[in-house]
């Protein structure tokens, strides 16, 4: 099962091949890994998407995290409430007969078309994890190419 | 002040008072400013040999080793110690020389990114990349060594810094806002756990290294014998509860008593102290304990509920839990039926082997304890030596069985046994070997006659690797691949590193050659030649209950 959880750690090299590291020595799963500078840049938060078959892997992940001198807070967002979104770039077949199809789809989420060539457009989407899917089963009609996407970011509410 | 006298002014106001180690050339500098040191420098002839013996010296005087090494080959030869004391909470900190800062990345001479290949293996590691957050690294890196759940720390430092120039500011205090151990329990469980013990009809605690690390074993003691519990401990809780005592059942799991296996396993109540019921200890997971609440008292969060279910769990220093859960506990259980169903398995399936007139590993340790009268720091191998060093010497105070746990290191014991001696010069320190381990880390001999430090090495020479040859033997139908290992003539090589030699062959050599080896005041070697395929029981195979025993009860 997945589950979001969020970490503040110290803006410094290293801190991430240290969370990497400690997931792939303890044989657990990221699903998806956003990191930024925060408004302290000495401070940088990550939203990690985590695999774990149990709560009590979830508990030791944490745990585990918080054990590393460079991690600051570990949130669980399993049962905190909380936004979440995540950016979807695709590129989306394209022809002069389905323009205006593929703009009627983005009438119901927040996207559009950024920018196109005669028979392929490159397409932007932010949405939680619902509305991402039920987007890409619709811009599946059509015919994506690729399919590159942030990973989700979470904050708490 | 230069990089490298910041960093050995450092050292000092920390309390070091002796580094092991091997000079290089991306660590010239430091070298250069030890030269007008007071700091006892020992160089031994391999790094792995200076890491150990950090960790030897850390082990038996509770206060951080040092180690020191070049850059590359020195550093990555450090990296088996460093995972070793990490895996054994040991506190330990780690100085490597690095290649100038702008080399770094280039694949320098020997460079190696040794941040990244003791990530794993380290409590916390760094890379010094200016001059002026040295002392402050290395402040913090003592601090996370020795505190909550101590471990290596690891400090690379680039020869280029080394010779930068500073002003020296020592912080008094270190402030970390993101480490901020757990010392004390909390209330509320405490109060739990006392009103679980009061109504418990077969209690025992079942205490591990942690005791020993938060200097908790006083408090343990009067814990026992307050509540009338029997007592169990892991490998590296040897030391913790005196082997003496009428409550002591030795220690539990894979090679543990019988008698202390059974009691766990029939328990209703485990009060664990500073153990992380590891899988030499548990046995199959889910056949043990069946009937046992369980009480964890840890200063690790992690350690917590990671293997077994616990039903109180207590974070913070065992010492101080142990004081509050002390001042708690009102009502005492009465075990006094449970002790004698205790005792009934002791008299049952006492420790035991075979004396036959053949020389026997068990005899010799047994001699030993005898001829030291308990009062030797052991230091141990790893495999058949080390657990029948865990089983027939009788330790009554912490610090003094000295042995790689976690890790398991072939090899540990000789280094490890330098440090102990060097941090406790007084003691008589025996290293209990097999004639594999020995070899490992052999060389180190001339570094303790090179430096007058009188260890003394009893190796259980079986011509075998013997805890491989003895699941070859139980699990693979006795086909022996690669286990049979030849050795030296050990007498020969002891005289030539400046020791003394002596080999023993019959039971009633035995006690004179010990004698001789407390008595000499240089480092002795002994070449016991035991029954070579003696084995270690009781034994629980891997994968069953912990009441499963094979072979070696009465």
């Amino acid at each position: 099962m997945k589950h979001t959880i969020s970490l503040l750690v110290e803006n410094k090299f290293g801190v991430l091949a240290r969370i990497a590291g400690l997931f792939s020595a303890r044989g657990y799963n990221i699903a998806s890994l956003a990191v930024s500078e925060t408004l302290d840049p000495d401070i940088s938060y990550m939203t990690i998407v985590v695999e774990a078959k149990d709560v009590k892997i979830l508990e030791q992940i944490k745990k585990q995290l918080n054990k590393l001198i460079d991690v600051i807070t570990v949130t669980d967002f399993t049962k905190k409430e909380h936004v979440d979104r995540e950016l979807v770039l695709a590129k989306v077949k394209y022809s002069a007969k389905n323009k205006s199809k593929l703009e009627n789809v983005f009438k119901k989420y927040v996207g559009k078309i950024v920018q196109h060539k005669a028979d392929v457009a490159i397409i932007e989407a932010v949405g939680d994890n619902g509305q991402i899917k039920s987007l890409l089963d619709e811009l599946n009609k059509f015919g994506i190419q690729e399919l590159i996407r942030t990973g989700k970011l979470a904050i708490s509410n | 002040m230069k990089g490298s006298q910041i960093l050995l002014e450092s050292l000092k106001r920390e309390g070091v008072e002796v580094i092991f180690g091997y000079p290089g050339g991306q660590v010239l500098p430091i070298f250069d400013s030890l030269y007008d040191s007071d700091i006892k420098f020992i160089l031994t002839r391999h790094e792995q040999g200076a890491a150990h013996a950090a960790d030897g010296y850390a082990r038996a005087t509770g206060k951080a080793g040092v180690c020191l090494a070049t850059s590359g080959p020195g550093a990555t030869n450090l990296v088996t110690g460093i995972a070793n004391a990490y895996m054994d909470s040991i506190p330990m900190v780690a100085i490597t020389g690095q290649v100038k800062s702008f080399l770094i990345g280039n694949d320098a001479f020997q460079e190696a990114d040794v941040t990244g290949i003791t990530r794993p293996i380290t409590k916390h590691n760094y890379l010094v990349k200016d001059i002026k957050d040295l002392v402050r690294i290395i402040r913090e890196a003592f601090y996370i060594a020795s505190t909550g759940r101590p471990g290596p720390v690891l400090i690379d430092i680039p020869s280029d810094i080394q010779v930068m120039d500073a002003e020296f500011n020592w912080p008094q205090d270190i402030k970390m806002r993101t480490y901020n151990p757990t010392l004390f329990g909390h209330p509320g469980q405490i109060k739990k756990a006392a009103k679980l013990i009061a109504a418990a009809k077969k209690p025992i605690i079942y205490a591990g290294g942690g005791v020993i690390t938060s200097g908790a074993h006083k408090e343990l003691k009067i814990l026992a014998e307050k509540i009338n519990a029997p007592l169990t401990w892991t490998l590296m809780g040897i030391g913790a509860f005196a082997s003496t005592h009428e409550l002591a059942l030795g220690m539990l799991g894979m090679h543990g008593t019988a008698y202390a296996n059974h009691a766990i396993m029939e328990s209703d109540l485990i009060i664990a102290v500073g153990a992380r019921f590891d899988d030499r200890v548990t046995g199959r997971l889910d056949a043990f304990a069946p009937y046992a609440k369980i009480i964890h008292i840890d200063v690790d969060p992690s350690s917590i509920s990671k293997n077994v279910n616990v039903h109180i769990p207590i974070v913070g220093d065992a010492k101080n839990i142990l004081i509050e859960l002390l001042k708690e506990i009102k009502n005492t259980p009465d075990t006094g039926d449970w002790l004698k169903t205790v005792e009934g398995w002791k008299k049952k399936y006492p420790l035991s082997y075979k004396d036959d007139g053949k020389l026997k590993p068990q005899f010799v340790i047994e001699q030993l304890y005898e001829a030291t009268e308990g009062g030797a720091i052991i230091t141990t191998e790893v495999g058949q030596n080390q657990m029948w060093a865990a089983q027939w010497y009788k330790y009554t105070a912490p610090r003094t069985f000295i042995s790689s746990g976690g890790l398991g290191t072939m090899g540990f014991g000789l280094p490890a046994a330098i440090g102990v001696k060097v941090g406790c010069p007084e003691r008589v320190v025996f290293d209990i070997a097999g004639d594999g381990s020995i070899q490992m880390n052999i060389q180190e001999l001339m570094t303790c006659t090179a430096n007058k430090i009188n260890v003394k090495v009893a190796i259980l020479n079986n011509g075998y690797l013997g805890m491989v040859r003895q699941w070859q033997e139980l699990f693979y139908k006795r086909r022996y691949s690669q286990v049979g290992i030849t050795s030296p003539d050990f007498v020969k090589l002891a005289e030539s590193y400046g020791a003394v030699g002596i080999c023993v062959t019959k039971k009633e050599e035995v006690r004179p050659a010990l004698e001789k080896a407390i008595n000499t005041n240089n480092t002795v070697l002994i070449d016991f030649r035991v029954e070579p395929e003696e084995n270690v029981f009781p034994m629980v195979p891997a994968g069953q209950a912990i009441n499963q025993f094979i072979g070696g009860l009465a």
